[in-house]
């Protein structure tokens, strides 16, 4: 058995279906449009961030976009490190001791860093966030859940009746 | 009805009705299986090093989510090897039914059937998950414990009462399998009625009745009934995702306690893995310490509380909108389904956000399964720390958001109105954006 959709009923699908084509444009502009954001002027930003077994204090570190930031990771109990993703920045300290670095907050977004040496059993859980600039993403995605939602009420107003079921 | 039968595609007939590619599979499963434990029990102790810790909780727990669900519902159970050593004994063959086997064959008790021990296991595997998922010898443990228990219980009990009533897993792939692509049918009903013998339900190892069979969460795709039929009258269809969800859908309160505890594993093991809480992580690895035991009661009162009453509160909201004489038992049952989708797409956007960061452990583990200095690929010390990419975060965000339309959708086609809807859809979207928040936020 299967579908077949006539010349005439795929106008007439088109004709009903209008609204997803409406729902795609609206969730494309969502992803792809930008959003108006103040943007900070770049500063010089010192930062120490404690690693341990299995966390790094603070876990979480926001930043705004071109800022510099010089990064202290200090090991409080084992060998840690700190790599950070979408960054090609990575820093490992010896227990008790303190290791720095620096880089540009050029790329905007949430980006995790791990635990870049093995520390224990949950080492590979080891995670921190570091936001650059506001996290569009998320709104983005909130704003697709919404649509989604607005998606599945109109979807079901009027059933598809221009389907024909042929039995072979 | 859009289905097709695969059974008519000549090739495909034959692989699924000659018992040698499962028989094969399940040997190499079986091999695996035990060559897991051993891996856990005498490897590496680092959890990343190990080939028990990688292959079942990065590799097979991925590839359970990512692949089998998804595409083939529970096909995994049709080639785990769990079942197989007490099904030999069962049947006196190692292949095929050699005549009458060992074991009592004693009933299943009524009082435990239903989903609700799985749900209680799966919450056995939350409460310590931060253990199992990074101690090898305690995987090890655990893997030789449930086939352990799989096989006493099937010299006791007829048939699969293990996977049937206390499997986790077989909870897990057999909730989700009623949003999958794949179901086993009868062709005429008629033929089956005038049936006396009942073939497959005698050689069926679910003890399913194909005739009976409504939606895919019970059978295992093990395709016995298809070799015994002797009017070839059953197919395996390909079919919309989705299929068995909808008005003429039957759910117990068992699901929907299933159902409700697969959302708080998926949010628990998501702030405990992926999120930055050290201490939180800690708590719920320190088994028995008091840290833990607060960790275990809030996901306890999560789980069975704040979740529960919220899906309730929503059910109290569509019963008082709602017109038709019905009782709220009844409207918690049904709107049940609800939960399947959402929760199978947040298990597979957690799946991706965790499991394509670790996936680099993998080949290594291979090549090098003890820990002993082999390099039997090539790979041996090859494992990087991984990194998400905004990819990776936007697939996330496609698979929460499909979730959260599907169920949305699922509860428009059992409502009787828009507004009945409405706080089951709110349910579902506070659900989703707490999964976002954790996942991406």
């Amino acid at each position: 058995m299967k579908f077949q959709v006539a010349d005439s009923d795929l106008i007439n699908r088109i004709k009903n279906d209008w609204w997803f084509f409406v729902l795609l444009i609206l969730g494309l502009l969502i992803i792809f449009v930008p959003l108006p954001q103040a943007q900070a002027a770049p500063i010089d930003r010192h930062l120490r961030i404690e690693a341990s077994m299995y966390q790094f204090t603070p876990g979480v570190i926001k930043v705004n976009k071109g800022d510099k930031i010089t990064l202290d990771l200090v090991a409080m109990d084992v060998v840690h490190g700190l790599s950070l993703d979408g960054y090609d920045f990575e820093l490992t300290a010896d227990p008790g001791q303190t290791k720095t670095a620096a880089f540009i907050a050029e790329k905007t977004g949430v980006f995790r860093f791990r635990c870049s040496v093995a520390c224990g059993n949950l080492h590979p859980f080891m995670i921190g966030k570091l936001q650059v600039g506001p996290n569009l993403m998320f709104i983005r995605a909130m704003l697709l859940g919404i649509l989604a939602m607005g998606a599945a009420f109109w979807s079901l107003r009027k059933p598809f009746s221009n389907l024909k079921e042929v039995n072979n | 009805m859009n289905r097709i039968d695969l059974t008519r595609f000549p090739t495909i007939n034959l692989l699924l009705r000659s018992r040698w590619p499962q028989f094969l599979i399940r040997a190499i499963t079986l091999a695996g299986f035990v060559f897991t434990i051993l891996a856990g029990l005498f490897g590496p102790v680092v959890g990343s090093h190990n080939f028990a810790i990688i292959f079942v909780w990065i590799a097979w727990w991925s590839a359970l989510k990512l692949f089998f669900i998804p595409f083939g519902g529970r096909s995994w159970c049709s080639i785990c090897p769990i079942p197989m050593p007490g099904e030999w004994m069962q049947q006196r063959g190692v292949f095929s039914p050699t005549g009458k086997g060992f074991g009592l064959g004693k009933r299943w008790p009524k009082k435990l059937r239903g989903n609700w021990l799985q749900a209680g296991g799966f919450l056995l595997i939350g409460l310590f998950g931060a253990v199992t998922l990074t101690s090898a010898k305690v995987t090890a443990i655990i893997l030789f414990s449930i086939i352990a228990l799989a096989f006493i219980l099937s010299l006791i009990f007829e048939r699969r009462s293990f996977c049937n009533y206390l499997c986790p897993i077989g909870g897990f792939t057999g909730l989700y399998a009623q949003a999958s692509p794949v179901e086993v049918r009868v062709k005429e009903k008629q033929i089956c009625a005038e049936h006396s013998e009942k073939t497959c339900y005698t050689a069926c190892p679910w003890g399913q009745y194909p005739l009976a069979l409504k939606s895919s969460a019970d059978c295992g795709l093990c395709m016995e009934c298809l070799r015994v039929c002797p009017s070839d009258n059953i197919m395996v269809n390909l079919r919309p995702w989705g299929s068995d969800l909808g008005q003429k859908a039957k759910h117990n309160l068992g699901d929907v306690f299933l159902g409700l505890v697969m959302l708080a594993s998926v949010l628990v093991d998501s702030a405990v893995f992926l999120g930055t809480w050290g201490q939180l992580k800690s708590a719920a690895y320190e088994v028995g310490s008091l840290p833990w035991l607060i960790f275990a009661g809030v996901f306890l009162i999560i789980s069975l509380g704040v979740l529960p009453g919220l899906y309730s509160a929503a059910i109290w909201g569509a019963v008082r909108v709602g017109s038709a004489k019905t009782t709220f038992r009844k409207t918690l049952s049904k709107y049940g389904q609800v939960l399947v989708p959402l929760g199978l797409m947040s298990w597979i956007a957690f799946t991706v956000s965790f499991a394509f960061v670790k996936f680099s452990y993998v080949l290594p583990v291979i090549s090098d399964p003890f820990g002993w200095g082999w390099n039997l690929i090539g790979m041996s010390g090859t494992a990087s720390i991984g990194q998400s990419t905004s990819w990776s975060g936007w697939i996330q965000i496609l698979l929460l958001v499909i979730g959260l339309f599907w169920s949305s959708k699922v509860t428009q086609q059992i409502s009787e109105s828009k507004k009945q809807a409405l706080p089951i859809v709110a349910f579902s979207g506070l659900f989703t954006v707490s999964m976002l928040w954790l996942l991406i936020g």
